[in-house]
């Protein structure tokens, strides 16, 4: 058995391998995406427009102003006296946030008196806006710190908030893991879509399954690619998340490699069974996109799943990407241990198991 | 009558590319078409008659030459040709959710054809394609045939003054064949039409005016069919030796110097000799002149370049053992609401050779793919060595041998590869695997592209290869899906001797075809139109069924459009 397997195998590899373009496919575009999306998706902030509307003339006004100018967040593009084309500012999108300081606003505050500003924004993005409001609050906080402790007042009560895992909420520490079972994914179940597809556009299945291999050996000749490249190249992404990308790798390996073995086998699986549904090349691309698309949105990779509608949070338990995403982050930012993680484990092993068993089952039974 | 030329081609060259290789598609092509005549482009497939079409057509542009359609620089001015020719390419494109008379409309809008002249020409090309009975029927729901007569009459919508049809009767049944080369033929005769058809089949030159025989990108000769088989008067034999089976006086005449080809034909064998050679002096052997034909012409020219490859393998003299090995009953297979095959039955014995022949789509691969345990049938029993493929144990498989239709091989792999990856799933190992892998590179001729990928190899080539992965672990039976389709003649020759000769090693050989001299080859045959077996029998009696008083000792072909006509009678 294991002299056909290995025969297989090796075919399999060649016909990979042989293949400049696909040959390009498997490691190109992963490696050429990681740097993209790490450096495209970011949830952090910068050069944020910023429109400031001052009635004030007071100079402490214009400290809360200079505050606001020299963040790295935040870009002056329009400093008003008056309320004329400001709603234009927001209307063309030339600002995303407007500082509105009141005519007695520094009277206010010499006065010992609340003084109060607003703060505008551009909800179209309700996520970009929710996120510069937060850097304006923290500006003002500050502000506000700095005035009480100079003017000897008790401090106001301080909220220290400190992130766990990822003191400086580096948005690459959480991005960088996800893309990692992102790429996976897609790797994984690309190069096993295609493979039983391409066999039968050629007719070589058939010349296949007449051979005396059984359909667990065409499984485990079939899967074997997709693990090795799917374990070279997460080997790869890990390596350049730490080295590059300076993401802390804190848990052990034995957990994160385990979370790989367990995903890529049911991606392949995933794979596999588009593959031997498939009658064409194209047919199992498509299909393969109709996996891809909504498993990385239902993923929790960016958007929290505990956000999502009830019915949609249960189909996310047929994901095994969301289990990864939590294995992946998990054992880079909280060292989870493996216990910990059994319980993400198992899901994806079922998943593995099932898609596996109805591809090898449809090898021999697809309805024609 | 005016011979006007109606296609002129000078030094005409086109390559393509495949990866790193070069391939010389046409090779300084030199031809002429006279107007209101057909001139037939014969040639095995990968010749260049397509590569030829397209570039007549001017949708390809040549690397080198001219090309003057009706007088026209077709590399200039593509555009005004394509208004003045009408182009059949080998699939055509017709639309399968369409019925018939959409498809037409189709066509004359693509065409543009005035509305007003629309009702007429309508009823003229389906009167012509006897397809009026059909125009309701959707294009996907037509046979083979009749899919070729409608594209031919989609084409047609606007009369062209030349006429390219790209195999228009390659895989179809030969009534459907016969009836369209009488369309063709009243083209050329009542509308003065100029048509340029290619086909594979080397019997069908006679039907030409003119014949171009295209090999490998070349032109090896043209002129009429008569100029090129008049060469060769007094070099055709038939042989007959009564009381020695056909195949084996086939089997003594091809090892002979001075016999150039021997094929089975009738009840005897027809021998093509050597220039200056008389039949040879054997003993019991009954020698009549025969005419030639333009096979012979190709035959001979190839022959030159190389001998055709024969098996040497020391007969033992034929026993037909009674033990039935594959047996079929009552076996049906429904696609949806269409059955491919219907009810079909029939038993082959050990170290015979059964032959499946029918058009395309006559259903012979869907039965092959059910023997073979790939498709489960509707309804019925298979059995296989006496069990069921589809559930039999896979020990059961490694004694069956299987060659798809259009050679699958695995095209990116080497050939090395390819041999090592069949011997190694059917368990060969150790010396045994050695001794089948250099087998199979002598015995197949494959040592001259050993290294190279499997690919980029010729057709001839290819099939060897596929046969060679198929007979790597010396199975009990072998299932051959159209394996001689679009080989030339010589290779086609070799084929058959090595079929012969695994025979009489006691190998059982199923094999489908759709071409009618090859069904000589077999013992018995299974006649298959529409998913059913019109006939099985021994050549020989299904011939001698069509005999009539006029036509005393039919053809194959005969045989098949007299049972195809009786099937349609009851219907």
């Amino acid at each position: 058995m294991w002299q056909r397997v290995f025969a297989l195998v090796i075919k399999e590899f060649l016909a990979i391998l042989k293949d400049r373009r696909e040959r390009i496919i498997i490691i190109v575009p992963p490696l050429f995406q990681l740097f993209l999306f790490s450096y495209a998706a970011t949830f952090d902030l910068n050069h944020v427009p910023l429109a400031i509307y001052n009635q004030d003339n007071g100079t402490i006004a214009q400290r809360l102003i200079s505050d606001f100018i020299g963040s790295k967040h935040f870009e002056r593009v329009a400093m008003r006296r008056n309320s004329h084309g400001l709603k234009k500012l927001i209307d063309d999108q030339k600002a995303l946030i407007i500082l509105s300081i009141g005519p007695d606003f520094s009277s206010n505050l010499r006065r010992g008196e609340n003084a109060r500003v607003q703060i505008i924004l551009d909800g179209r993005n309700s996520n970009t806006a929710m996120i510069a409001l937060g850097y304006a609050r923290q500006i003002i906080e500050r502000f506000n710190r700095r005035w009480a402790e100079k003017h000897g007042e008790p401090p106001p009560v301080k909220l220290v908030t400190r992130a766990w895992f990822n003191p400086n909420l580096e948005s690459h520490w959480f991005i960088v893991p996800g893309i990692i079972g992102l790429l996976l994914l897609v790797v994984v179940t690309m190069v096993t879509a295609l493979s039983v597809a391409r066999e039968r556009e050629q007719g070589t299945f058939d010349q296949l399954l007449v051979t005396p291999l059984r359909p667990l050996e065409i499984l485990i000749g079939k899967s074997m690619p997709g693990l090795i490249i799917g374990l070279l190249e997460s080997s790869a992404l890990i390596f350049l998340a730490t080295w590059w990308f300076g993401v802390p790798l804190r848990g052990s390996l034995l957990s994160l490699y385990t979370g790989i073995l367990l995903f890529s086998l049911s991606a392949i699986g995933i794979g596999l069974m588009i593959s031997s549904m498939a009658t064409t090349l194209q047919q199992a691309l498509l299909g393969a996109f109709m996996f891809l698309v909504p498993s990385v949105i239902l993923s929790g990779f960016a958007t929290p799943i505990s956000n999502m509608p009830i019915v949609v949070q249960y189909l996310t338990y047929l994901n095994p990407l969301r289990y990864f995403m939590v294995v992946v982050r998990g054992v880079f930012l909280e060292a989870a241990p493996f216990p910990a993680l059994i319980g993400q484990f198992w899901p994806m092993a079922l998943i593995g198991l099932t898609t596996l068993t109805a591809a090898g089952w449809l090898f021999r039974h697809r309805l024609n | 009558m005016n011979k006007q030329t109606a296609l002129h081609v000078g030094n005409l060259e086109k390559h393509f590319r495949a990866g790193r290789r070069l391939i010389k598609a046409l090779d300084k092509v030199n031809l002429d078409a006279q107007c209101g005549c057909i001139t037939g482009l014969i040639g095995p497939d990968g010749a260049g008659k397509t590569t030829l079409m397209r570039l007549v057509a001017g949708l390809l542009r040549p690397d080198a030459g001219q090309i003057q359609v009706l007088g026209v620089d077709a590399v200039l001015d593509p555009l005004a040709i394509q208004s003045k020719i009408g182009y059949m390419p080998q699939r055509f494109g017709l639309y399968e959710d369409l019925t018939v008379a959409e498809n037409l409309a189709l066509y004359a809008d693509l065409q543009g054809l005035p509305p007003a002249e629309r009702p007429a020409r309508y009823a003229e090309l389906l009167h012509l394609t006897a397809l009026e009975r059909f125009t309701k029927r959707l294009a996907g729901h037509l046979s083979g045939g009749m899919k070729q007569k409608l594209g031919l009459a989609c084409t047609l919508v606007r009369p062209p003054k030349l006429l390219l049809l790209d195999e228009p009767t390659v895989g179809v049944d030969p009534l459907s064949r016969q009836e369209l080369w009488q369309i063709i033929k009243g083209l050329v005769a009542e509308e003065g039409m100029s048509v340029l058809l290619s086909t594979t089949y080397l019997n069908e030159a006679e039907r030409c005016a003119q014949v171009v025989l295209l090999y490998q990108g070349q032109v090896l000769g043209q002129g009429t069919p008569q100029e090129f088989s008049q060469r060769f008067q007094g070099r055709v034999w038939y042989a007959e030796q009564p009381g020695v089976l056909r195949r084996r006086l086939q089997d003594g005449l091809i090892r002979r110097e001075e016999v150039l080809d021997a094929v089975l034909e009738g009840e005897g064998v027809r021998a093509l000799l050597a220039d200056k050679a008389s039949p040879p002096n054997l003993k019991g052997i009954l020698w009549s002149p025969m005419e030639p034909r333009f096979e012979d012409a190709f035959v001979a020219i190839l022959a030159q370049q190389r001998r055709p490859t024969h098996t040497s393998i020391e007969r033992a003299p034929v026993t037909f053992k009674k033990e039935t090995v594959i047996v079929a009953s009552n076996v049906s297979r429904r696609f949806g609401d269409f059955w491919a095959v219907r009810h079909i039955s029939f038993a082959v014995k050990k170290g015979e050779i059964f032959g499946l022949l029918g058009a395309n789509g006559a259903g012979k691969s869907t039965t092959f793919r059910m023997l073979c345990g790939l498709l489960p049938p509707s309804e019925g029993q298979l059995a296989v060595n006496g069990v069921d493929l589809r559930k039999a144990p896979a020990k059961a498989r490694a004694r069956i041998g299987y060659m798809a239709q259009r050679f699958s091989l695995y095209g990116h792999l080497g050939v090395m590869d390819n041999l090592r990856f069949f011997a190694r799933t059917y368990g060969l190992k150790g010396m045994r695997y050695k001794q089948r892998l250099d087998w199979a590179l002598d015995e197949f001729d494959l040592r001259t592209a050993a290294d190279a990928i499997a690919d980029d190899q010729p057709l001839g080539y290819k099939q060897r290869l596929a046969m060679a992965c198929a007979l790597m672990h010396e199975p009990a039976i072998l299932f051959l899906d159209e394996p001689t389709s679009g080989v030339d003649p010589l290779e086609r020759r070799a084929f058959w001797s090595r079929i012969n000769a695994l025979a009489e090693e006691g190998v059982t050989i199923m094999v489908t075809t759709h071409f009618m001299q090859e069904a000589e080859y077999c013992d018995r045959l299974a006649i298959m139109a529409q998913g059913r077996i019109l006939a099985i029998d021994t050549p020989a009696a299904i011939r001698a069924r069509a005999a009539t008083p006029d036509n005393p000792r039919p053809k194959m072909e005969d045989a098949f459009i007299t049972l195809i006509q009786k099937m349609e009678r009851a219907a």
